[in-house]
């Protein structure tokens, strides 16, 4: 190590830092829409990743409309397309619960298949609306490049928009599950649908809400993600592993579980990511994982629910 | 020299034709009725007095259909066009199409029934090495006939196939070569995808960067396919400061590697990079702004200023629309038709082991390819020129360098 001087292992060590803290952003976010439909609800929603692959297209729409009939407002199209991307993954999961989700909440071995059937029939509308190539939303330039506090350290400045995006997001569903009467309502129901519906909380109509909240996050997920990563029909399945194991790892139905569970997992991926090579960082990151589920079946933290 | 004179009798008529059709009119005398049916096919073959029926297989659907639409189209363009200047043996060639699926036991599925209930008289088709080896069997049992586009890893020569793509060695070397000569390069950081055409591409870019350009490997990196998280390796390349970034990423993970790369003030002013799985199909994902001065090597670039590919461009984008662009493989798909094409009239016969035997003389040449020209090794790849592009913001690349006709070579020795 002699060759380096003290400033630069400095710097790659803050830029390291860095990364781990931006990988769990990603973590963070892909997993937080899937912590509530499956958390909450016990929805295993193989269509996950399709909601976030919505987001991104949706962007990208957003930015060809921009750029065609409103170019002075490119700097800031990315802001609404992340609302729009909200709206339109989370209107649209609100139907897929009203006519897919809701018949099978009985049968969650069967709401797999069907998930996963709704995300091969909305990977093929990607393809045939948007074709099979990927596309590239343009972005805005404030969104690209690096931020240099020193001379040798470059932080992008896309991943501190995700990592500050998140820390937005994961706040807001904080207040909403803990803070309101709403987020009552869905914590009721997740623990005790009869008893909720006997005090008069309309609980399909939480169910629907709850879904259609989930893929809403998606949606913003995906629309963040096109900074960082790729935009195709099949991108959402580039996610969906770690969203799971993000998930379950936490503990299905805690928040603070997901946070932590991808914090964990993120260290530990990009420490040992820099040391080894990638391939073999996964390999035992997924190790780890394994043993640990093996110990504690219910993930890091779990809410006790009387069986 | 047919190139030249070519090139003036274009010029001196103003004719709009492309090179291609002009080629094909020199040849499209061949007359059906010269041609019996009985003679020309004595193998059962799909082939009648006026037509004569090929399969294309490729994946429309799933994971794979965003490489392979590209592929398949060309074909269709080639096909067209032979049969506007007259067919092959004064047949029309008429296209039966099934889809892969991007499921590999779904390509060997597929081209057992082109082969056994279609009785194609050749296939064109497949993308990935693993979708070719699960059909190369049905091929070499069914005698089929297969013209295979992508450039991959090598190591492979079955006399069912005809790749019309690069072997490793051909687009490796050279690319390695220009980049030790001109950027000065001696340490490298080798990164790819974790499957087979990248891992078996950075062995042959190992051996030759420590053994014939005398330079040091200071890294290399697999990252799981589909992954797209980059910031740790990115720091490690910052640590090791290697001359030339050696990149063979691929797919969703490829548009990632870039993005990151380019956030992280990873810049073509202050980086050398060559990439191998970057071609004008990639771009639309990656965005030209982040790949800008980055470098490519390949045998074909959609800007390459020749008048083939002028003519080829015009005709392709008139078929599949004005947005379209090509990329290597496109080009290489579109060389399928045109190298059965000269096959079969040398032989004078559709039957695969006449067609293959007349490939295997080594004498049939394209001048009329978009890459310029290329000829057929009796080993069943092409020679072919590599090229580098520097790749622009607005998704093309500049072709900064050509290298002399290269010979196909898919067992290299000391290499494996």
């Amino acid at each position: 190590m002699g060759e380096y001087s003290i400033q630069e292992l400095t710097s790659i060590l803050a830029m390291q830092g860095f990364a781990g803290f931006s990988l769990f952003s990603v973590l963070l976010l892909m997993a937080l829409g899937l912590a509530i439909i499956f958390g909450q609800m016990g929805v295993i929603n193989m269509a996950h990743g399709e909601f976030m692959a919505m987001g991104a297209y949706t962007t990208y729409l957003l930015s060809v409309v921009t750029e065609t009939y409103f170019p002075a407002f490119m700097d800031y199209y990315f802001l609404l397309a992340i609302l729009v991307s909200f709206l339109v993954a989370g209107l649209f999961g609100y139907i897929t619960e009203f006519v897919l989700i809701r018949h099978l909440y009985k049968r969650p071995l069967d709401t797999l298949l069907a998930t996963w059937g709704l995300s091969l029939i909305m990977q093929q509308s990607f393809r045939s609306i948007f074709g099979a190539r990927e596309v590239s939303p343009a972005l805005p330039d404030w969104l690209m490049g690096s931020w240099m506090p020193t001379e040798t350290i470059f932080i992008p400045i896309n991943g501190m928009f995700v990592l500050g995006l998140t820390a937005l997001v994961t706040l807001g569903v904080f207040l909403l599950m803990y803070r309101s009467s709403w987020g009552l309502n869905v914590r009721a129901t997740t623990q005790n649908r009869v008893m909720s519906g006997a005090v008069g909380i309309n609980t399909k109509q939480v169910d629907r809400l709850t879904f259609a909240l989930g893929c809403g996050i998606a949606g913003i997920a995906g629309a963040a993600f096109t900074t960082i990563a790729s935009t195709g029909p099949t991108s959402g399945s580039l996610y969906i592993v770690d969203t799971f194991m993000v998930v379950v790892f936490g503990g299905a139905a805690s928040l603070f579980g997901t946070i932590a569970s991808a914090f964990t997992i993120a260290q530990a991926q990009s420490i040992l990511e820099f040391f080894i090579s990638g391939s073999m960082a996964k390999v035992f990151t997924l190790l780890a994982l394994v043993i640990i589920l093996m110990m504690r079946p219910e993930g890091l933290f779990s809410i006790k629910v009387r069986k | 020299m047919s190139y030249f004179s070519r090139r003036k009798f274009l010029g001196k008529t103003g004719a709009l034709l492309s090179a291609m059709v002009a080629a094909g009119f020199i040849t499209s005398s061949a007359m059906a009725a010269d041609y019996p049916t009985a003679e020309v096919n004595t193998t059962g073959l799909a082939v009648t007095d006026d037509t004569v029926t090929v399969g294309i297989l490729h994946s429309l659907t799933g994971t794979m259909a965003i490489s392979e639409t590209g592929a398949q189209e060309a074909e269709k363009l080639a096909i067209k066009q032979i049969n506007e200047s007259g067919g092959i043996l004064g047949r029309q060639i008429e296209i039966i199409q099934e889809d892969g699926a991007s499921d590999w036991p779904t390509f060997a599925e597929k081209s057992r029934k082109l082969l056994v209930n279609d009785n194609v008289a050749a296939v064109f088709g497949c993308w990935t090495s693993a979708s070719r080896k699960a059909a190369l069997p049905v091929f070499e049992k069914e005698n089929g006939l297969l013209y295979y586009p992508t450039f991959y890893e090598g190591l492979e020569q079955s006399k069912n196939v005809i790749y019309t793509g690069q072997e490793a060695t051909q687009q490796i070397l050279a690319g390695l070569d220009w980049v030790a000569e001109e950027k000065g390069a001696k340490t490298f950081y080798l990164i790819g995808s974790d499957y087979i055409w990248p891992r078996t591409s950075m062995k042959i870019a190992r051996i030759h960067i420590e053994k014939v350009l005398g330079g040091k490997v200071v890294g290399e990196e697999y990252k799981p396919l589909g992954d797209t998280q980059f910031g740790s390796v990115i720091n490690k390349i910052r640590l090791k400061k290697p001359d030339v970034i050696f990149a063979a990423v691929v797919g969703g993970s490829n548009v990632a590697w870039f993005k990151q790369l380019n956030a992280a003030g990873i810049t073509a002013d202050k980086q050398t990079l060559l990439t191998l799985s970057v071609t004008e199909d990639e771009v639309l994902g990656i965005g030209g702004e982040n790949l800008e001065g980055f470098y490519s090597v390949m045998k074909y670039f959609q800007s390459q200023d020749n008048p083939n590919n002028v003519a080829f461009v015009k005709a392709f984008k008139e078929m599949h629309g004005e947005d379209s662009v090509i990329g290597d493989v496109t080009q290489a798909a579109y060389l399928g038709p045109w190298l059965w094409k000269a096959a079969v009239e040398k032989a004078g016969s559709f039957d695969v082991d006449k067609v293959v035997a007349a490939s295997e003389e080594g004498d049939i040449e394209l001048t009329t390819a978009p890459e310029g020209y290329v000829k057929l090794h009796p080993n069943h790849h092409l020679w072919s020129k590599t090229r580098i592009g520097k790749w622009n913001k607005d998704g093309q690349a500049e072709v900064v360098y050509t290298s002399d006709l290269i010979e196909p070579n898919p067992f290299p020795e000391g290499y494996q």
